[in-house]
């Protein structure tokens, strides 16, 4: 065992990067989210309640004059997980009508901090409303603050809008990539490869012979996978089918590309479904933010992650199918997730060269 | 003029500072039955893998059915054909699907495929498992097979390396008979072996050791040149005396 590092490597070097991991850097507990404050008020009330929330180490707090588009924006864009706006008059109407009102508007598309976050924010405000009312005693009449929450882009808060875009990277990735590498590999394995270079039929051929099927095949399961979330999830499909099928072909093309990387690096299939699974299954459930909040993460995994493809698929996915956001709102991701598989095409088809010659 | 379609001067490849094939020069004429014959690791297959353009030489010349090597390898790839040491045809594939495969991936037509095909199939007597997968049939078959398909094109040239190891000297002789065909019809074969049985059938063998070609002669004047009975004798008295070099 001690001759042999790759052992040595799983046995000692799992534990310890698993506890590192999650123990720091994959938390689901929320923090520092960045939220604003739209205050039309301006007065006490208002003001106590900000301290209050800004007091609060899940929140991020800025304070803005955002009108309604701007605040839309910044969902769209996704630098805020929540606003909380109050109206104007929220003290007097409170003092004299005892009653007032605040509406919270959180980025449903992320369900799961959304509902913690209003949660936090409304417990807040009723934390609030009690000690005021204790303040004052019993004698008058119960102040009552109305939180109005607004879930937006997903107002019923299905789970499927986190785990659709999540299970498309991961199902995509591991078909382009599992299959082309292991497809490769055996065809070396079994000598075929041997006999194919050395007839006429150029590599280029070969591996575009090969990469046709398998994109076929991840388009077809991506279709089935839609076809799934739109009918048995009822999860509608706010924006462009082209603009997802275009990102998702990037995907796949870049899965093919690490698929034929990975081939030309060992001769044998187990080896090849080793690193195909361990190299992408992991770093796509860890690092593309579906199940764990990216911005959680210490700095070091965060630059991480962006080497990750499917963390900009997934951005994509959700920006187009759950927000459903145009090529203007995405075309950044786009670019880097071009980029990515053109740069890894290219190496790949450049190494997989070195090999035959 | 075309009559040697293999020459090879100074051909070397080395993998760092181990050199696999140390400077070798020979010819091969056309239709001949040249074996190519070593100890395991002699550099049989190096060598073999540099004339079919899998590997680059580090040095040395070597022209192949008339073309450079080095430059006109996409030329030599329609001109040879190529059995390697491993088995290799689509085990999860028809015969009638690999050949119509490999005859396609050599740019055969519909109508040679179906001819050529049919003939082969005809010839190895199989017409009962043409839609039976090739992982199923015997590797005696399955050998004769992946010759007959690599010979399918009519190459001017077919490299055969190991192409009969494990199976028994029946479908061995079998084997031969198929490959003493492909020569009468003018295709010059170029085999590797360490059977030295098989190395009495070729027309012409050369004996590897260490890289370098120790012998090449026609089976008869080896015999006669070393004083011995058979090639197995040879063989032996050449390795012993790589050996005393080291």
């Amino acid at each position: 065992m001690f001759r042999d590092p790759k052992t040595l490597l799983l046995l000692f070097g799992m534990p310890i990067a698993q506890i590192l991991l999650f123990g720091f850097a994959l938390t689901n507990e929320i923090k520092d989210s960045k939220i604003v404050v739209i205050d039309y008020a301006q007065d006490n009330a208002s003001k106590n309640i900000i301290h209050k929330l800004s007091a609060n180490p899940a929140f991020d707090l800025a304070e803005s004059h955002f009108n309604a588009e701007q605040i839309e924006n910044a969902f769209q864009k996704g630098t805020i997980k929540l606003a909380v706006i109050f109206p104007a008059n929220f003290e007097h109407n409170l003092l004299h009508s005892s009653n007032s009102q605040i509406q919270i508007i959180a980025d449903a598309s992320d369900p799961n901090t959304a509902s913690t976050l209003s949660n936090y924010a409304s417990a807040i405000i009723q934390d609030y409303q009690l000690s005021q009312l204790q303040q004052q005693g019993m004698a008058t009449t119960p102040l009552n603050i109305d939180t109005q929450i607004r879930m937006i882009y997903n107002p019923e808060l299905k789970g499927a809008t986190n785990y659709v875009p999540g299970v498309m990277a991961l199902v995509l990735l591991l078909v382009s990539v599992l299959m082309t590498s292991v497809s490769i590999v055996r065809e070396k394995e079994l000598g075929t490869m041997e006999i194919l270079l050395v007839s006429p039929v150029s590599p280029l051929m070969v591996i575009i012979s090969k990469a046709i099927p398998y994109f076929a095949l991840s388009i077809f399961n991506l279709t089935i996978i839609l076809m799934l979330s739109y009918f048995l999830l009822e999860l509608p499909i706010a924006g462009s089918l082209v603009l997802l099928y275009a990102a998702s072909s990037l995907l796949i093309l870049t899965g093919l590309a690490l698929g034929l990387l990975i081939s030309n690096s060992t001769d044998s299939q187990q080896t090849a479904m080793l690193i195909s699974l361990m190299g992408m299954l992991i770093p796509t459930i860890l690092f593309s933010g579906f199940m764990f909040p990216i911005e959680n993460m210490p700095w070091p995994l965060q630059i991480i992650s962006n080497v990750v493809p499917s963390k900009w698929y997934y951005i994509i996915v959700k920006d187009v199918m759950i927000k459903g956001l145009g090529f203007s709102s995405v075309w950044k991701e786009m670019l880097i997730l071009t980029s990515m598989a053109i740069a890894l095409l290219l190496i790949s088809l450049k190494k997989y060269k070195i090999r035959l010659v | 003029m075309q009559n040697k379609v293999i020459t090879t001067t100074n051909l070397t490849k080395q993998f760092g500072d181990f050199t696999a094939v140390d400077h070798i020069s020979f010819e091969v004429n056309k239709g001949e039955i040249f074996g190519f014959l070593g100890a395991n690791g002699a550099g049989k297959t190096t060598a073999i893998k540099m004339l079919c353009g899998l590997s680059n030489p580090t040095s040395g010349e070597a022209t192949i059915a008339g073309c450079d090597i080095y430059k006109e390898t996409e030329k030599i790839k329609q001109r040879i054909g190529y059995m390697s040491q491993k088995f290799s045809l689509y085990e999860d594939l028809t015969v009638i699907e690999n050949i119509r495969f490999f005859a396609g991936i050599y740019g055969l037509t519909d109508q040679e495929i179906k001819e050529k095909g049919n003939a082969l199939i005809e010839n190895l007597g199989m017409q009962d498992s043409m839609h039976k997968m090739v992982g199923s049939l015997p590797l005696g078959w399955k050998q004769k097979m992946a010759f007959s398909v690599a010979v399918l094109h009519e190459p001017q040239i077919v490299f055969l390396d190991e192409p009969t190891g494990g199976v028994d000297p029946v479908t061995r002789r079998q084997f031969w008979d198929l490959i003493y065909n492909a020569s009468d019809r003018g295709i010059t074969v170029f085999v590797t072996t360490h059977y030295m049985d098989e190395a009495e059938y070729c027309n012409r063998v050369s004996m590897m050791v260490d890289g370098r070609i120790a012998a090449l002669d026609t089976p008869d004047q080896l015999k006669s040149y070393y004083n011995a009975t058979s090639m197995d004798e040879v063989f032996f008295e050449l390795a012993r005396g790589a050996k005393r070099g080291e």
